[in-house]
């Protein structure tokens, strides 16, 4: 059994929680307990139905103003995976929360209402997919029953968003008509809409394949931690000095030649270390502790790579970057403490070449700074080489945070779009 | 030749995750320490510590915040785990934070400890210096914990603020703090109870012996069957009766009820949890249907 990581953008207008509600509650991840909790809670607010948005709804400040304020985790699984939900609110004002969910996800599902068709939330939630990378998008078409289950309708939708995502980085688009409220399509396929030839939502998250959605091609090893037991009543490992991290690319074997970053010094693998005893090879998202042929002075923030296959050193970075505090706004001259892998460094935004609106994806090359849940492309200069790639290649030695050094807030998510 | 498919379990996938985080803090902080109270998850946590610095000791502290009211085999767990890893603990005593005057015991039938945990577990923060504390807390127990991140950034006053918690993305966290802030890391926030269990047969991981059934003598109080013992108040109108029990979570005698189970395997435990429809707070913590919004309330205090 294996884990799909998955986001899920809409309003609850669109019938967003009400489809993760059945989710959960057709594979028995609800309990009795927490169902009996929200009819109750229902009940004393005089709702007439049992609000499964309150499911997920989980906080007091939440449940006061009736909204989602942040990004909410839930878990379930069937015989065949484990699922992770990333549950993001869809108001404009929540980019942030988007972004940060859609980070990790391996699939993202876009609600719309089958009545309303593509909206502006829509086409940016859709944007926000493609500007993270997700490798999976869904469409998930609902309230197919007050349309009266229409093909029409339905094909309607599917050729106004796919001329739009055209225009996006998507590389696995899925449209499945579903009514979360009765069931059509999202566990089993519905009888309603017989002119409907693909598998119910639910198939389609246990079956996705993921496995080759992991960059296994260039090798990235981001050295997390030093460990040198020292230990003076354990003699065999005396003189251990092992290096750990978790894989971020490619595959690692013992005897493969590496290089190292930032000396590029060359050696080679003596073992891949883990507490379980040494293993034949490590890919993402192993955690694991290499040893090395030759003593090289490797620290926290080195990078090991193949010698025919490094990563950029870069200290000019090019990247997309989603702002994400109300407290301050990035503007060129802003210095900013940088997080990316392992490494840790000051960046200068030397440029704002353009804010993204984005809904209509258009370009404003006057602007002047990015606020909250704005997202542009800068330029960066950094004070010590990282070592890089396109976000598009590999998410994590392409992605980045950055962080304020007043308030120590995690202020942008930054995703690098051309190395040089 | 075939191609391989590199799928990992997910097992395999959550570990990883779990020692990646370990690794950030020793790496970036000072002072860590881990919470360690002979519960299954702060079990599983421990082993996940072994495993991030192997062959290095686990280089920092375990913490245990003890009411009092604890059940004497866990204890006895606690002690000999601590023994074999060779590791330091630090006892936070409540019964010491009564004494000293920083909080007052309830009275009445239904006094609990558990909610002076918070001083105690705060004060002796404090007092360590401690910067980063490693919780087992996972985000499929409570909904105010689905929307807690890994890294939880407390004020001076160890408070938790649910709508100003830092962006979490990718496998970067962000430690950064003032003197005096600490951070709250929660490594296995996506477990989910099941994958404890599934984790501890997988390793064979030994837990303390409450968690298997055994002939007990209980009372029930609110639908929840608590022991007798004497640090537990039992009115006359709550008889005692034999029962097979087991519990599914392991907190003070006060508060954490058993349940009924001839479950006396890990195997047997696996199945029930399976079959269960129950969530293991809602079974079995009366510190959590105080209200609605019992866990939020607690964590905005500093609570674990």
């Amino acid at each position: 059994m294996d884990i799909l990581r998955f986001a899920t953008a809409g309003s609850v207008d669109d019938g967003k929680s009400t489809l993760i509600g059945r989710l959960l509650f057709d594979s028995k991840a609800i309990f009795e307990d927490q169902l009996e909790a929200v009819e109750r809670t229902s009940r004393d607010r005089g709702t007439e139905y049992t609000d499964l948005s309150l499911l997920t709804d989980g906080l007091r400040a939440e449940r006061e103003q009736g909204i989602t304020i942040d990004v909410a985790y839930r878990y379930f699984a069937t015989p065949r995976r484990k699922f992770i939900i990333a549950d993001t609110p869809g108001h404009i004002q929540y980019t942030r929360n988007m972004v940060t969910g859609a980070s990790t996800a391996d699939l993202a599902i876009i609600l719309i209402d089958a009545r309303k068709g593509v909206l502006e939330q829509s086409r940016r939630h859709a944007f926000l997919t493609s500007l993270l990378r997700v490798p999976h998008l869904v469409l998930a078409v609902n309230k197919m029953d007050l349309v009266d289950y229409s093909q029409e309708r339905f094909e309607e939708i599917r050729e106004e968003f796919t001329a739009f995502a055209s225009k996006l980085n998507v590389n696995d688009l899925t449209f499945i008509p579903i009514s979360a409220l009765n069931g059509d399509n999202v566990v089993s396929r519905s009888e309603n809409m017989p002119w409907y030839q693909g598998t119910s939502l639910l198939h389609h998250l246990e079956n996705v394949h993921i496995a080759s959605d992991r960059n296994l091609t260039d090798v990235r090893f981001p050295v997390q931690y030093v460990i040198r037991p020292q230990r003076a009543t354990d003699h065999a490992f005396h003189d251990y000095r092992g290096y750990a991290g978790q894989v971020a690319g490619g595959v690692l074997k013992p005897g493969d030649e590496v290089v190292h970053l930032p000396s590029g010094l060359t050696t080679r693998i003596a073992s891949i270390d883990t507490f379980d005893g040494p293993v034949e090879e490590a890919f993402p998202p192993m955690s694991v502790t290499l040893r090395f042929e030759d003593d090289l002075d490797i620290s926290r923030g080195d990078m090991i790579a193949r010698p025919n296959n490094q990563p950029n050193a870069a200290q000019d970075l090019e990247a997309m970057v989603c702002w994400m505090a109300d407290t301050s706004k990035l503007t060129p001259r802003s210095k900013l403490t940088i997080k990316h892998t392992t490494r840790t460094a000051r960046a200068l935004v030397r440029d704002l070449q353009y804010r993204l609106d984005v809904n209509t994806l258009h370009r404003d090359e006057e602007a002047t700074s990015l606020g909250l849940n704005e997202i542009g492309r800068v330029t960066l200069r950094v004070t010590q080489p990282l070592f890089v790639d396109d976000y598009g290649r590999n998410r994590l030695t392409g992605g980045f945070i950055l962080v304020d050094e007043t308030t120590n807030s995690t202020v942008a998510a930054g995703m690098i779009m051309e190395t040089r | 030749m075939l191609q391989r498919d590199y799928t990992t379990s997910q097992l395999d996938v959550l570990e990883a995750e779990a020692i990646h985080i370990m690794r950030e803090v020793a790496a970036e902080f000072e002072r860590p320490c881990l919470l360690f109270s002979g519960g299954k998850d702060s079990i599983v946590m421990l082993r996940i510590a072994e495993k991030a610095f192997w062959p290095a000791p686990i280089p920092f502290p375990l913490m245990h915040v003890d009411t009092g009211h604890n059940f004497d085999e866990v204890i006895e767990f606690r002690d000999r785990r601590v023994e074999e890893l060779g590791a330091k603990l630090v006892v936070a005593s409540v019964q010491d934070s009564i004494d000293q005057g920083r909080v007052t015991e309830q009275t009445g039938r239904r006094a609990s400890r558990n909610r002076l945990q918070t001083t105690t577990l705060l004060d002796a923060i404090e007092e360590q210096r401690y910067d980063a504390v490693f919780g087992g807390a996972r985000r499929d127990e409570e909904k105010a914990r689905a929307k807690e991140r890994v890294f939880s950034f407390r004020d001076e006053f160890g408070q938790w603020d649910p709508k100003n918690q830092r962006p979490e993305l990718w496998n970067l966290y962000n430690g950064r703090i003032a003197q005096g802030e600490h951070i709250r890391v929660f490594p296995l926030s996506n477990w989910t109870e099941l994958d404890v269990w599934d984790y501890i047969r997988r390793e064979g991981i030994e837990i303390p012996s409450i968690y298997f059934a055994h002939t007990r003598k209980v009372f029930e109080r609110d639908g929840m069957l608590l022991p007798d013992a004497d640090v537990v108040q039992r009115g006359d109108d709550e008889p005692l009766f034999e029962a097979v029990v087991r519990y599914r979570t392991v907190g003070d005698m006060t508060c954490t009820g058993a349940v009924q189970s001839s479950a006396a395997t890990v195997e047997e435990i696996i199945e029930e949890i399976a079959a269960t429809r129950i969530t293991e707070r809602g079974a079995t913590r009366a510190d959590d249907r105080a209200s609605e919004a019992a866990m939020e309330d607690r964590k905005r205090e500093g609570y674990f």
